[in-house]
This record gives C-alpha cells, sequence and structure tokens, in this order.
C-alpha cells in the first residue's frame, strides 16, 4: 500500500535553536528542516530566529542572511533570486513555492521551511529531481520537424502563437509536480503536472511535426490518466500558470482522435 | 546502499518503462460515458424507488415487470457496475503498490462486478416474466 508514515530514519526530530543578536530588532522565527546524509541521524527541524529588519523582503533573503552569518551549512539551490530560474523551489508555510518570490510579512507565525514534498533528500532542502528531469527529457521538448527547415523564421499566426500563453512561462521550478498525490504515490509512472505542461507546450505548437506521436506516447493509463484534476498544481503554482487545464487539453486532444 | 542507487538503469530507461499502454483515453472516455448516461437513469430510480417505499411485495413486483421498468433497470445496472469497476480500478492503481495484489484486487473487483450485474439482470428478468406471463 501507499506509505502514508514516514519511514523511522525519515522521521523529523527537534533540532538546534540559533537566538538572534542582541541588537536585533524585528525578530522572527524561521523553522528549517535540517538533513545531513553523513551523519546517519534523522533530520531535524532546527529553529533560526532572524532580524528581519536588518534582512531583504523574501523569504530567500532570511535564508541568504542565515547561511552568511549563522550557519554556513545550511544547504539550499538558489541563483536569480528574482522568480525565473526556478531553483529555490520550496515547501513553505505549508505550501510549494519560491522562497526567492515569498514575501516574509506573507506569513503569520513561525516560518516553516521544508524541501518539495516526498521527494529523496540529498541535503537539507536539497532534493533529487533526477527522475524529473528525466520525464522531461523524455517528452522531447524542443520543436521537432521532418520537414526541411526554411531559410527565415518558421510562420505561425497570431492565433496559434497565442495558444502558447500560460505554457512557456513555466520555470520547471516543480512546485507543482510534488504538490500532486498522484505524483506523490506513482510518481515513477506518471509524468506529473510540469512535465505534461511542458509536454502540451509542443502539442500546441503549430509548428511542430509529431502532435501524433507526442500524443501516442501519452495515452497511457499512469503516464497521464493519474491526472484525477484535484488542482493542487495550479493552486500551488508561484508564477500563477494552469497545468491542471494544460491536462485537461492533452486528454480532450486524445478524446478528438477516438 | 539503498534500493534506488543499486538499480543500475538510468534514470530515463526507468522512466520510458515498458511505454505506453494507449488503454488510458479508452478508460477515461467511457468512464465519463457511463457517467453521463447515470444521471438520468439514476433520477428516475430515486424517484421512482422513493414512491415505493411503502409499496407491497406485489405491488413491488409489478413495478418491475410494466411499462419500460424492466429496460431502464437493466441499463442502470450495466452501466452503473460497468462504471463502478472502473473507478474502483483506478483507485487501487493509485494507491496499491504491489504488483501482485494489484492485478488479484483488480481481477476480483471485475469479475464481481460481473458476476452481481448477470444476477441482477436475472432477477429483473425472472420478475418481469412473473408479470408478464
Amino acid at each position: 500500500m501507499v506509505e502514508f508514515a514516514l519511514p523511522k530514519n525519515s522521521r523529523v526530530v527537534p533540532g538546534k535553536t540559533f537566538g538572534a543578536s542582541r541588537d536585533a530588532t524585528e525578530v522572527r522565527k524561521f523553522k528549517i528542516y535540517r538533513y545531513n546524509p553523513d551523519t546517519g541521524s534523522n533530520p531535524s527541524l532546527d529553529t533560526f530566529e532572524v532580524d528581519i529588519g536588518s534582512c531583504g523582503p523574501m523569504v530567500l533573503d532570511a535564508m541568504i542572511k542565515i547561511k552568511n552569518e549563522v550557519d554556513p551549512t545550511l544547504t539550499f539551490r538558489r541563483s536569480c533570486r528574482e522568480g525565473v530560474c526556478g531553483s529555490c523551489a520550496l515547501n513553505i508555510d505549508g505550501t510549494n513555492t519560491l522562497a526567492c518570490t515569498k514575501p516574509i510579512s506573507d506569513i503569520k507565525g513561525d516560518v516553516k521551511i521544508y524541501p518539495l514534498p516526498h521527494m529523496s533528500i540529498i541535503k537539507d532542502l536539497v532534493c533529487d529531481l533526477n527522475q524529473a528531469y528525466a520525464q522531461y527529457q523524455n517528452i522531447r521538448p524542443f520543436l521537432w520537424t521532418e520537414t526541411p527547415a526554411p531559410n527565415r523564421e518558421r510562420l505561425q499566426s497570431r492565433e496559434d502563437r497565442e495558444r502558447l500563453d500560460g505554457l512557456w512561462e513555466c520555470i520547471l521550478c516543480f512546485c507543482c509536480q510534488t504538490s500532486c498525490p498522484s505524483y506523490w504515490w506513482n510518481g515513477d509512472r506518471y509524468m506529473g503536472p510540469a512535465v505534461l505542461l511542458q509536454a502540451y507546450r509542443w502539442i500546441a505548437d503549430s509548428r511542430d511535426e509529431h502532435t501524433w506521436f507526442r500524443l501516442d506516447r501519452l495515452d497511457d493509463s499512469f503516464r497521464l490518466f493519474r491526472c484525477h484534476t484535484i488542482m493542487n498544481c495550479t493552486n500551488t503554482c508561484p508564477k500563477g500558470l494552469n497545468p491542471g487545464k494544460a491536462i485537461a487539453e492533452i486528454k480532450k486532444s486524445l478524446v478528438k482522435r477516438l | 546502499m539503498d534500493v534506488r542507487s543499486m538499480n543500475m538503469r538510468s534514470h530515463l530507461s526507468r522512466v520510458r518503462g515498458l511505454g505506453a499502454n494507449h488503454i488510458g483515453v479508452h478508460h477515461f472516455w467511457v468512464q465519463r460515458i457511463t457517467a453521463i448516461a447515470l444521471i438520468p437513469l439514476m433520477v428516475w430510480f430515486m424517484i421512482e424507488a422513493l414512491q415505493l417505499v411503502n409499496a407491497s411485495h406485489e405491488a413491488f413486483v409489478f413495478w418491475v415487470g410494466s411499462d419500460y421498468n424492466p429496460v431502464l433497470l437493466g441499463l442502470l445496472i450495466v452501466f452503473s457496475f460497468y462504471h463502478g469497476q472502473l473507478g474502483l480500478q483506478v483507485i487501487i492503481e493509485d494507491y496499491v503498490r504491489n504488483e501482485g495484489y494489484k492485478i488479484t484486487l483488480i481481477i476480483t473487483i471485475k469479475l464481481f462486478a460481473l458476476a452481481v450485474a448477470i444476477c441482477s439482470l436475472f432477477s429483473v428478468m425472472r420478475l418481469t416474466f412473473k408479470v408478464l406471463l
């Protein structure tokens, strides 16, 4: 059956507390998931008291402050710090989102920061995304044509181009992917919302010549049809996209060719 | 070393697995068709059943066998059991990880639905013939 409880060695135990400096003006508590594979001990929840007065407005700002000033071993991914690269996707205050675009002021009480749910953890907040990347690779995320390339741009009507809006903006942060219970239980076979949105991005592209092939590979009771339209993906997307709708469009395309 | 790292296959090979089974959309479509068909049938059945709450056995048997009732009951039985076993199959596929348990449960549910549906159809037929003969 599905594992509803964490295995013994994954249970989160209380961790260390790091107090704020005496000259702090406004203190907020950050509770952050820690796991070090080298020690062999259980993951823990460390508490960091951070002076918000001397810190940027976003959750990522506080995390960088902690790493710089309190505990340099705190491990997380981050790069662009403006919601474009998708590296700092984390479970913050119970919701998957980007630490760099989540204001600390939006959160009431302690700021709880966990890695993306139901993924293997490499260290602290860094999870293993190899499976998701392989799934992305498997949908062949590029224009795939047989007609020889023209000497100029491949033309597309304004309407055809508009069909890609709401799809191309995806930054592959996998917030939606890891918010989906179907992906938790059957991630080895179900493609997940992020990858399906990307698959639809190429199915919907009027310039692509392998729509049929892309649909063929998705007509599977696990790859696509584990989606039961609970819409966690759409609710959690930090870019405001709608993977649930993209998945529904793929299903519609498959029904059309029945 | 954990089970994952003992698996020497590449991530892409694991994700591709045995390929697409090409039955996804058929299952999805039939589930929706039976669901749509069940809406009017269920409304009809509930209205009729409420009127039969205090009816005698004879009145009930007469109801089953008269008018278009046996036909509508037959459709209700076929669609609801077909729809039900499709839905249960999805739930089992969602939550049961062990392949052995999974296939056993799915086969059991499909055979059980078929058996109960045939018993129900046979009962409607018997009552109908009682009324007609």
